[in-house]
């Protein structure tokens, strides 16, 4: 392995600085994918810019919406009390990343940046509208998490510069977000696909009609949800793993919108993701079998979502089965 | 090979060493230190065989860029006995429990619940499978060392 030197910087300055002046530089931030593609001889570096020890990067501000420093730990966000009661499906896809050791290091940026198709933050960030805070030679601008990834591995970012945050809108009442990893194992292991869905929901019938509408048969939940005329002010929905980058089931979203839930509405809504899907077939799962995951698992998302924002509490931890 | 000089705590005492700022922790441990209980399984951070305690965090030391370590506290295997040998609970526990079978990903094993316990002395089964969801052991199926664990975590609390 070539030399390569370690920089230490202390600001968001000092680090877009040295990735100016310094030849063939990385930054690096928990390093659990750099250290691994360095160890590959994928990258061979001269210069890691480390973010560990920079400030402004690690903190989590719940005033006027969500901000989240890029270099949060999956572990910090998947135990906030606060993301794990108003976006949960981010506390959800934070707390799949890897093992223990991966997600105490590992950070949200470096999920995002590194932009995996399999990346398990990004389709909670895609459904929860976030917005990436990006700091270059040029100053400061923002980008939505949405326009954020190009491609495998690539993303909008010119060089040197530097995602400090993630920003995400404070969510009225009665808002309820979910995250399911499919995936062969229960740990250590990349999903064959990831879906996010959040859904601000409105009652027709009674609060408590929805609320006891849940705990038994998934068939029943929805017939009762129907009797109470429950509907989806703003829904989202969000897939990986079945393009080359995360996606948001955009025509998806729009069949549900407004629309009364019913068994129907929520068949069509998985129809139509499954449609949205490009997936192809890689050794976790042929292309087929992805599809009809999709068409499945939005549903489950969705139904997931709104027992979360008419629950008691709007956290139902773990997720029921449907 | 470029030099760069580290301080930092490892097991209680302060350490400063000289290191190439492309090793990882893992490297520095056994290659340098010579402290050889903690083990390199696949070095990609997929089997948990090298875990050590970082500022009271479980990692990976084959992801663990040596420069980091600067100004931190690291426990190893070899720190969790007393100073004068007595076994930690949770390795008494491995062995009366027969947590134990080729014994590679022991230590690591032994960090990840140490972590765990450290912060939390009453882990329900499902937390303890969590915390060591990112250690790999090939021999004993897991179910003796989730026991040792929870025999661990009951002398503990005493």
């Amino acid at each position: 392995m070539k030399a390569c030197d370690y920089h230490k910087p202390h600001t968001v300055k000092e680090a877009i600085d040295l990735m100016d002046s310094l030849e063939n530089a990385k930054y690096i931030a928990g390093g659990t994918d750099i250290m691994v593609l360095t160890r590959q001889g994928k990258l061979s570096p001269a210069n890691l810019v480390s973010l560990r020890n920079v400030s402004g990067l690690s903190g989590i501000d719940v005033q006027n919406g969500v901000r989240i420093g890029a270099g949060v730990t999956h572990t910090r966000i998947a135990n906030d009390e606060f993301i794990r009661e108003h976006c949960s499906a981010l506390a959800e896809g934070a707390g799949v990343v890897g093992s223990r050791q991966i997600r105490n290091v590992a950070t949200i940026g470096g999920n995002i940046c590194n932009a995996a198709p399999s990346a398990d933050t990004a389709c909670p960030l895609l459904v929860l509208d976030a917005v990436a805070v990006i700091t270059g030679t040029s100053g400061e601008r923002q980008l939505s998490v949405d326009d954020l990834f190009l491609g495998p591995n690539r993303v909008a970012l010119e060089k040197g510069e530097l995602v400090t945050a993630f920003v995400m809108p404070a969510f009225g009442p009665r808002t309820g977000s979910a995250y399911i990893k499919h995936a062969r194992r229960m740990a250590m292991d990349l999903p064959i696909l990831g879906i996010a869905a959040r859904v601000t929901v409105k009652i027709g019938g009674s609060e408590g009609g929805c609320r006891d509408a849940f705990g038994g048969d998934a068939s029943e939940t929805v017939k009762r949800l129907e009797a109470e005329g429950l509907s989806l002010e703003d829904v989202r929905i969000a897939m990986s793993v079945v393009a080359p980058r995360p996606i948001r089931a955009k025509r998806a979203e729009e069949s549900l919108k407004g629309r009364t839930i019913s068994a129907k509405a929520l068949e069509e809504l998985g129809e139509i993701a499954g449609s949205e899907s490009q997936p192809r077939d890689s050794f976790r799962g042929e292309a087929w079998y992805r599809r009809d995951m999709v068409r499945v698992l939005t549903k489950r998302a969705v139904l997931t979502s709104i027992e979360r924002a008419v629950g008691a509490s709007s956290m139902v931890f773990p997720g029921r089965l449907w | 090979m470029m030099k760069k000089e580290v301080v930092f705590t490892l097991n209680n005492e302060e350490v400063i060493v000289e290191v190439d700022p492309k090793w990882t922790l893992l490297h520095l441990l056994r290659e340098v230190l010579e402290l050889t209980g903690t083990k390199e399984g696949c070095g990609v951070g997929e089997c948990g065989a090298c875990t050590v305690i970082v500022d009271g965090e479980a990692v990976n030391s084959c992801l663990y860029p040596v420069m980091e370590v600067e100004g931190r506290s690291v426990v190893t295997i070899e720190g969790v006995a007393s100073p004068d040998g007595t076994l930690h609970p949770i390795q008494q526990a491995f062995i009366e429990n027969n947590g134990v079978q080729c014994g590679y990903c022991t230590s690591g094993m032994i960090m990840s619940a140490k972590a765990l316990l450290d912060k939390k002395n009453d882990p329900t089964e499902d937390e303890i499978r969590t915390s060591i969801a990112g250690n790999i052991c090939r021999c004993t199926g897991y179910v003796q060392i989730v026991e040792s664990i929870q025999q661990a975590a009951e002398r503990m609390k005493k």
